[in-house]
Formats: structure tokens, C-alpha cells, sequence
């Protein structure tokens, strides 16, 4: 991506990025892919490039075709227009059948009436395998998830986070060449999901499959992937590491969903090398940005600044090469870790700021409380200029 | 996106001919599915229509099948078609025609105000009930419905009978000198047709209270309502989808009923469903049975389609 | 206050099984009355049982019910859950509405127009094709099927709705074709809505008077006709009889396959959670 930094030039190493790697074939390939339902674009001319081994996260809201993009690759849904090559093969018309694809669905979709250990021996029925390597091979998955004891269960009897696990064995049992997850954590409370996650990583890393998982969960989509595609209505805004989708978002929306995010309208007013210079409303003065991007005098963007990258303080700000503002505490919220302030500038517009608490203090001895007049103050590497 | 082009892959090999016979097995297969009842319903269910359609336009004659057949090819090789809507006409000319119609409706629409009146207590009665509690009440209400229909008709008619249980309990309290006449009256057709579908009043009631949000009922309580006024404000506007459908799923079938009335009716006004079958078995009019066949089929097309509305939307529902 | 029922209810609800069950109750004990006076009590006696039981004519009528209603609910089975599965997982296809049309509206059709079609179809292809020739146990076989599948069809539809689609779509991911899925998946899955909807088809046919009536023809008496034919002809005792067993053996059919799966539900029910929790 446009963000990422080049690789040293004579030491090009791609073994974790191979999407840097000009001359790596892609083990995925969704090319313009459509899915209209009516009238409806589910999935509106998306591409993307997935390479083997990765760990690539569809990530966005309820309704932004995530889901139809993942049936699709699974062949329950037949794209309207578009390629999609799986290892080199165009899987386009191919029934969910015949790919060597298998999925984790959102609901688990666990058989009721088989057992833990037939559920995920149930795809091998149709491989070519002694009876006795059928059941090596389940008893293999069953080890993989943690589960052994548990082959002569009905899934009724399992729990929650059992029968994820069971789902996942299943799905893995055929060493398919790409997993598809649904949601895989959707259905875990936020403990077990967070526990669940790594566990996820670990068995990804050892049976080296291709993953691509569907979320509306950035979080779980940050601490999972390799890489993220953040879609919106149908389209893929950006595809980047995590690092690239939060800290160099390419659009607005991008920013605004992924974290959360202060956004200034305003525009440029002059440009002196990567330092770029925007008068925004509601901000007295200009705010200066040092980050490279394409833009010409006069152009409409918006400075964008993460809430923890700006510092608040109730004393006049010291460093000269700060943007500053002015303003007066309207809310603060506690989260233990972290405090959340809403500080509205003289204009009427409302600013997020984050704030570590790397102090033990009292309520009494907060250094910044409602209704103080504070400054706000963040150096022009913190933020973005974006166009889009 | 990575900006290096892509060799372009090569088309891959067109799949084995037994993977597409496969394909195909499993469609077709699939199609079998749907055809097989399908043909029967169009065979059995809706051919039969046609030919009802087509018999009530039709004349009486005594010959074997007894009616007359609508097309004839003349002998100059025209096929030459004769409509009869004499049949229909007949059903206006006879009152005993128009009063069995105007006797069914009205019978009809009384035994299903009455189900309602009897049912919809029973109905909330059981969904308020604690859930081990409900599920023995609806195996009680159900239960009936699964036995035998006939024979529930002829309990009644012990019953109701100059010798039967109410007279001759009424005459030993004194409150009557002489047993009352309760067979063959419109009263015991309320009664029979009351006993015999309440079991379908009472289980789509059931359906739509048992759905609803216990909390709606404590909200509104909360807000300051009493319990009737819950009632009136919450519950039965819930309910109205129950309503419906027990109502249409006692009133179509009851205005076509038969074998109640035959029982337990009065036989010098009889509903359209006993015209219908004297019609045929004493009279062997064929055409005029049709003939009444086909109104009453139109008078009950608007509470079918109804039903079928509202028999879809469940399925959909999942219920 | 959640499941709290009024003194009103209550009462109703008492009442309301009363003017269920006591006249099935009352008939069920005149079945042992001793007097031929079907409504004075003689004595305690079981000879109308015995009676029964030498009537040839209610044995046979009874043995050709029970043929024709194990036939026709079996054929009325397999045809209702196909035409469920149909409505339920086919989605949009031609024909669908007149499809849906055709397998709901024998619910609330009156029996008098469905009896009189189906007779005068018989009749007119009996006059085309020469089949069926004549009518008896095939026609009101025939008969039987079409009005129970749709009882069959809507409870298999019902059932299928509430199964998660993603439960088929595992197994074709997972390789299997949708022929297979159906017999792996979706089959299993139905057998308890095939078996209730079976035992409904049977009491349906069992219990059917009308439609027979129309589509019997001679020599062919089923048992609601003979005793439709006793019955028009005012109380007796030996029908008391008949009732008690009809009545005795169909609710304890019903009531042991209720409790039994209840059971099994509640089983789950509390697995799941015990070990869910």
C-alpha cells in the first residue's frame, strides 16, 4: 500500500509480506467482482488480492456486503459479474462442493444429530481414505482444538466455546487450500473471545491454511489479521496491514470507522516540502501536518487526529511546533485505563481526546476536570491529510 | 492495490463429462422433488375444479356419467360447444337454494363469534399459564381434534336428546315439567359446530398471545394501566393476527359442513352443505350439485385467500 | 406476576375442559351401561364390547380404514415432505404461488366440494382412460392423499423454517451434493416433524366421513361411514363401544408420542444449558 514503507533496496525481504513482493502470485484473486440482488449491489466491483498463508480480515458494518464476499468465495453465492481464481483456478462457477474451500459459519451450523467426532469426520466421506486414516485424521483435529474427550458428544452438550472449536476442526478436517470464517468469534462472551483469538493465531500458524475472516469487530480484526480490507456499502475502501488502516487511513470513512478519530474540514493553504498547511473551521489559526501526501493549494481535505495523539493540559502549551486549541472540558468519561475527554473549542466544535492514566490519583486530585479551560496541543506527525 | 500486472491464468480444462452428468442428476433431482406433488395437486386438487366448473354448465340427463357433454363435433366436422346456464338460474328460482347459502353464512358466522367468546379465555388463559403448566393445557386442547370427529358429533346427541342428560337432569331439579326439544335445532348446530372447532380457534390464539412479550404486559401495567385496560390496549390488538386466522379456520369449513348438521340439525332448514349432498345422493342431479358447488366455492374464495395470506406469512415466520 | 393467570381465567379454563371432555367422558361410560336404553344406566356391563367384537361388518369396515389410512398417510408423507421441503428451501420459483395455493387450500376447503370434485374426476376419467375402474379403497385412497398432504406439507414447511439454512450449506461446503445433503441433513432432521405429520395424515384418513362417502362406491364401508349409517338412525349402545376403544387408543398414541418428545426436548434443553452455562 501506498503507506508502507519500501523495503531496503538488495535485502527485499517479502516472507511475511508477499503482497510488497511485485513478483508473488496471489493465492486468492477476486477480480471486479459484482453481486447485485435485484435492484440491490451487495457487492459492487470489488478486487482484491489475497496471497498463501495470510491472514486477511473482510472488516466493516452490517450491510456492507463483508458476508456476500465471503459466500461468494464459498460458492453459495454466484457473483453477477467478476472472476474469482483460487490457486490459480477460476472457481467463478464452481459449486461449494467441488472447492477446495470450506467455511466456519457464524452459527457454527454444528449436525445436531451427529456426534462431535462424526461432525467433523463428515467431510471426509467424500475423500478417498481408509476407514482407519478417516479416523487418524479426526482424532488429529479433534487434538488440534483441544477436544479429544470430547469425540462422543452430541453438540447440544458442548459449550459455547466448545462448539467453535468443533466447528473450526470441522472445517479444517479436509485441509481445504482456504478457510472462509464467519464471524468466528461473533457468538464468544468478551473474555473467551479475546482467549479464543490467539488460539485461532496458533492453529492458523501451524496448519499454514489461508484464512480470510469476516468482522465487524476492529478490534478482533487488528489483533487477527495480516492484512485488513475495510469495506463500506459494497466497496473495499482500503486494504492495508493494521498499522496501515489506523495509523495512515486513506478516506474518511476508513478513519472515521476504524478507532475513532477528530476530523477538521478545511483547506490547504500552502505546502513546504511534506509539511502541509490547512485553515479548518472551527480551529483559530492553521494546523500544520507533516505527511506526504498528493494535494495542491486550495484543495478541500480534512486533518485528521487520533484522540490519544493529542495532549491536554490545563497549562499554555510550551513547544512551538505544536498545532494548539483552545477549549473547555464539556465531558469526561473514566475507563480505569483511560479517560475520555469532550473538549469544545471557542468555535462550538467538539474534540475527542484520549488520555492515558499512567498515574494513580484520586478523584479529587484529577489535574484536568469538567468545565476547565485546558489546551489541547498535538504535533503535526499525529495527524493526516486526507483527500477522499 | 499491488500495481504489478498479473500473468493472466489460462481457462481452466472444461470439467469431466461425469461431473456435469452429476450436476445434472442432482438437479433434475431436485426438480423431481417439486413435480411429484405438484402433478398431484394439479391432477387431484385443482383438475377436479375444472370439471366441477365445467358439469355445472352442463345439462341433467339420465345416462351414465348423468349429464351432457359441452362440445360435439357436428357432422360437418365444426366442434360445436353448448353452455347451459340453466342450473345457475335454478339456484336463484328455488329459495331452498338461496335460504341454504343465507342458513350456512349465518350458522357459520354465530359458531365462529361463539368459538372466539370461548376460545380466546382458553387461549390466554394457557399462555399465561407457567410454562409446564402450558404444555400439558395444549395437549388437553389439542387432543380432542385428534379423535374421532363423528363420534364426538354423536356424544352430543346423548346429551342433548329428549332422554338425554340435560332433560333429565333439568326434570329432576323441577326446573322443567317437560324435556326440551334440542335435537334437530339450530341451537345444537351452534353447539356441535362450537365442540368440534374450538380446538381451531384456540391454537392460533395461542400462537400469537404465547409470542408476545410478557414484559409489554408488565409495561403497560407499569405505566399505570389496570388489567383490563391492558387487555383492551395491549393484548387484543396483539391478538388480532390470531383473530384472523382462528376465525377463517373455523368459518370456511363450518359454512360447508355437513355431517353436524345432518346430526344434530333441523332438517327443514338445512345448510347448503346437506342441499349439496341431497342434491347428489337423493335427487342424482349432477349439474345442480356443481352448480352449487361452484357458488359456494365463490362466496368462500375472499376468507381463502385470506387464510392462504396469512398461512404463508407463518410459514416464512417459521411457525 | 409473569405467568400470573386471574381467578377469571382460571375458572374459564376449567369450564373450558368440562365442555371439552364431558360428553367424550359420559359417552365412554354409557359404553359399559347394561341397558339397550342408550340414556338409562342398567348396571355395569362389557356385552356391547363383546357384541362388537362379533360384528363382522364393523370389523371389516374398521380392518379396510385402517388399510386405507396406512396407505394414504405413508404415500401422503412422502408427497407432503416433498412438497414442504419444496416450499421451504426452493425459494422463488414459477409456479410457486399456485404451488402454495394448491397445498394450503385443502386445509379449509369444506369437505362437501372437495368430496363431489374428486368423485366427478373419478367419474370423467374413468369415462377418458378407463381408470379407475369403478370406485372403492383406491379412490378414497386417492382422496385421502390429496387432503392429508397438505397437513403433512405445512408441517414439514414449519419444521424446515426453523432449521438453519447454514446446517445444509455446512455440508455442501464440506463436500457433499445437494442430493446428499438432503439425505445426510435435512431427512434426519425431519423425521420427528415426518413422523408427527404421519400420525396426522393417519387419524385425518381414520376419522374422514364426507370425502369417503363421495369417492367410496359399493362394497367399499369404511368404519366412519358404518358409523355414520348407525348413527342417522339414533343412539346405540354398541357405538359407545366403538368410541371407547377409538378414543382409548388414539390418546394414548398421542399422549405417549407428546411426553416422549417433550422429554427428549427438555433433555436437550437442560444438557445444553448445564453444560452452556
Amino acid at each position: 500500500m501506498t503507506a508502507a514503507p519500501a523495503p531496503q533496496p538488495g535485502f527485499p525481504d517479502y516472507a511475511d509480506k508477499p503482497w510488497l513482493d511485485p513478483k508473488a502470485r496471489p493465492f486468492v484473486e477476486v477480480e471486479r467482482v459484482v453481486k447485485k440482488f435485484g435492484d440491490f449491489i451487495a457487492v459492487n466491483e470489488v478486487s482484491l488480492k489475497i496471497y498463501r498463508q495470510e491472514l486477511f480480515c473482510l472488516l466493516g458494518g452490517s450491510g456492507c456486503g463483508k458476508t456476500t464476499l465471503l459466500r461468494m468465495l464459498a460458492g453459495f453465492e454466484n457473483p453477477t459479474s467478476g472472476r474469482i481464481l483460487i490457486d490459480g483456478q477460476d472457481m467463478t462457477a464452481t459449486p461449494p462442493y467441488e472447492r477446495p474451500v470450506n467455511m466456519m459459519f457464524q452459527s457454527y451450523a454444528l449436525f445436531p444429530h451427529m456426534s462431535v467426532a462424526q461432525n467433523v469426520g463428515y467431510g471426509l466421506k467424500h475423500e478417498k481414505m481408509s476407514k482407519g486414516e478417516r479416523t487418524d485424521r479426526v482424532h488429529e483435529m479433534l487434538a488440534l482444538v483441544k477436544l479429544e474427550s470430547f469425540a462422543r458428544r452430541k453438540p447440544h452438550q458442548l459449550s459455547g466455546g466448545q462448539r467453535q472449536r468443533v466447528a473450526l476442526a470441522r472445517s479444517l478436517a479436509k485441509n481445504p487450500k482456504l478457510l472462509l470464517l464467519d464471524e468466528p468469534l461473533g457468538a464468544l462472551d468478551k473474555k473467551l473471545r479475546e482467549q479464543t483469538q490467539f488460539e485461532l493465531m496458533n492453529i492458523q500458524a501451524k496448519v499454514g491454511v489461508t484464512f480470510v475472516v469476516v468482522t465487524h469487530d476492529q478490534e478482533e480484526a487488528m489483533a487477527l489479521s495480516t492484512r485488513i480490507a475495510v469495506m463500506d456499502r459494497g466497496s473495499v475502501m482500503q486494504v492495508g496491514t493494521p498499522t496501515d488502516v489506523y495509523e495512515f487511513p486513506n478516506c474518511r470513512f476508513t478513519a472515521d470507522f476504524v478507532g475513532s478519530i477528530n476530523l477538521f474540514e478545511g483547506i490547504v493553504t500552502t505546502i513546504a516540502g511534506s509539511v502541509v498547511t490547512v485553515k479548518a473551521d472551527g480551529v483559530e489559526g492553521e494546523l500544520e501536518v507533516d505527511h506526504p501526501t498528493p494535494v495542491t493549494v486550495g484543495t478541500p481535505v480534512a486533518v485528521a487526529v487520533r484522540p490519544e495523539k493529542i495532549t491536554i493540559s490545563r497549562e499554555t502549551p510550551t513547544d512551538p511546533d505544536h498545532n494548539c486549541a483552545e477549549g473547555q472540558v464539556l465531558d469526561l468519561g473514566y475507563f480505569g485505563d483511560r479517560s475520555l475527554f469532550r473538549v469544545r473549542l471557542a468555535s462550538g466544535r467538539i474534540v475527542l481526546v484520549s488520555h492515558q492514566n499512567v498515574r494513580r490519583a484520586r478523584d479529587e486530585e484529577r489535574k484536568v476536570d469538567w468545565d476547565d479551560k485546558v489546551w489541547l496541543s498535538w504535533s503535526p506527525r499525529a495527524a493526516l491529510v486526507l483527500t477522499e | 492495490m499491488s500495481a504489478a500486472a498479473e500473468p493472466s491464468h489460462a481457462l481452466p480444462p472444461p470439467r469431466p463429462l461425469g461431473y456435469r452428468l452429476a450436476d445434472f442428476a442432482s438437479r433434475s433431482w431436485q426438480a423431481i422433488l417439486l413435480a411429484v406433488p405438484y402433478l398431484w395437486l394439479l391432477v387431484f386438487f385443482l383438475a377436479p375444479f375444472l370439471i366441477v366448473v365445467k358439469i355445472s354448465l352442463a345439462l341433467s340427463e339420465i345416462a351414465l356419467p348423468p349429464y351432457t357433454s359441452l362440445w360435439q363435433w357436428t357432422e360437418d366436422g365444426a366442434l360445436s360447444i353448448q353452455l347451459y346456464f340453466q342450473n345457475y338460474a335454478y339456484l336463484i328460482d328455488d329459495t331452498l337454494y338461496l335460504s341454504g347459502y343465507l342458513n350456512a353464512l349465518k350458522i357459520a358466522a354465530i359458531s365462529t363469534a361463539l368459538c372466539l367468546i370461548v376460545g380466546y379465555p382458553i387461549a390466554y388463559g394457557i399462555a399465561r399459564s407457567a410454562p409446564t403448566t402450558r404444555n400439558i393445557l395444549l395437549l388437553l386442547v389439542i387432543l380432542p381434534f385428534w379423535t374421532s370427529f363423528l363420534l364426538r358429533i354423536y356424544a352430543w346427541m346423548g346429551i342433548l336428546n329428549k332422554q338425554g342428560l340435560i332433560n333429565n337432569v333439568l326434570v329432576f331439579f323441577g326446573v322443567i315439567d317437560q324435556p326440551i326439544e334440542m335435537m334437530n335445532t339450530d341451537f345444537a348446530v351452534y353447539l356441535g359446530i362450537v365442540y368440534s372447532y374450538l380446538p381451531f380457534m384456540v391454537l392460533p390464539l395461542y400462537v400469537t398471545l404465547e409470542k408476545m412479550d410478557p414484559s409489554l404486559w408488565e409495561a403497560a401495567m407499569d405505566l399505570g394501566s389496570r388489567r383490563w385496560q391492558v387487555f383492551v390496549d395491549v393484548t387484543l390488538p396483539l391478538s388480532v393476527p390470531g383473530i384472523v386466522a382462528g376465525g377463517l379456520l373455523v368459518f370456511i369449513p363450518a359454512t360447508g359442513e355437513y355431517v353436524i348438521p345432518a346430526l344434530l340439525g333441523n332438517p327443514s332448514s338445512p345448510m347448503i352443505g346437506r342441499v349439496l349432498f341431497d342434491e347428489f345422493y337423493s335427487n342424482r342431479d349432477w349439474p345442480v350439485a356443481s352448480a352449487v358447488a361452484v357458488v359456494l366455492l365463490i362466496l368462500l374464495v375472499v376468507p381463502i385467500l385470506m387464510f392462504q395470506h396469512y398461512q404463508m406469512r407463518q410459514a416464512e415466520e417459521g411457525k | 406476576m409473569r405467568h400470573g393467570r386471574s381467578t377469571f381465567l382460571t375458572v374459564w379454563l376449567v369450564a373450558g375442559f368440562v365442555f371439552l371432555y364431558g360428553p367424550i367422558l359420559l359417552m365412554m361410560a354409557y359404553s359399559f351401561n347394561a341397558s339397550r336404553l342408550a340414556t338409562v344406566w342398567g348396571g355395569f356391563s362389557t356385552k356391547w364390547y363383546g357384541e362388537l367384537f362379533a360384528n363382522k361388518m364393523v370389523i371389516d369396515a374398521a380392518l379396510l380404514s385402517l388399510q386405507i389410512a396406512a396407505v394414504s398417510a405413508t404415500v401422503a408423507t412422502a408427497l407432503g415432505t416433498m412438497a414442504g421441503i419444496a416450499l421451504a428451501r426452493f425459494g422463488r420459483f414459477r409456479g410457486r404461488l399456485l404451488f402454495s395455493g394448491m397445498v394450503t387450500a385443502p386445509l379449509v376447503m369444506p369437505e362437501v366440494i372437495t368430496g363431489l370434485s374428486l368423485l366427478l374426476l373419478f367419474v370423467a376419467m374413468e369415462g377418458a382412460f378407463g381408470w379407475p375402474a369403478g370406485r372403492g379403497m383406491m379412490t378414497i385412497t386417492i382422496a385421502h392423499i390429496t387432503f392429508s398432504m397438505a397437513y403433512v406439507a405445512v408441517v414439514i414447511q414449519s419444521r424446515l423454517a426453523q432449521v438453519d439454512v447454514s446446517l445444509e450449506e455446512a455440508a455442501m461446503d464440506l463436500g457433499s451434493r445437494p442430493s446428499q445433503v438432503l439425505v445426510d441433513i435435512t431427512l434426519p432432521l425431519l423425521a420427528p416433524a415426518m413422523v408427527s405429520g404421519w400420525l396426522l395424515a393417519f387419524t385425518l384418513s381414520l376419522d374422514d366421513l364426507v370425502i369417503s362417502t363421495f369417492t367410496s362406491g359399493p362394497g367399499a364401508t369404511t368404519l366412519p361411514m358404518l358409523i355414520f349409517s348407525k348413527v342417522r338412525l339414533g343412539l346405540t349402545p354398541d357405538i359407545n363401544a366403538l368410541a371407547t376403544i377409538i378414543i382409548v387408543a388414539v390418546t394414548t398414541v398421542v399422549v405417549i408420542g407428546t411426553v416422549v418428545s417433550n422429554r427428549v426436548q427438555h433433555r436437550r434443553l437442560a444438557e445444553g444449558s448445564r453444560s452452556g452455562g
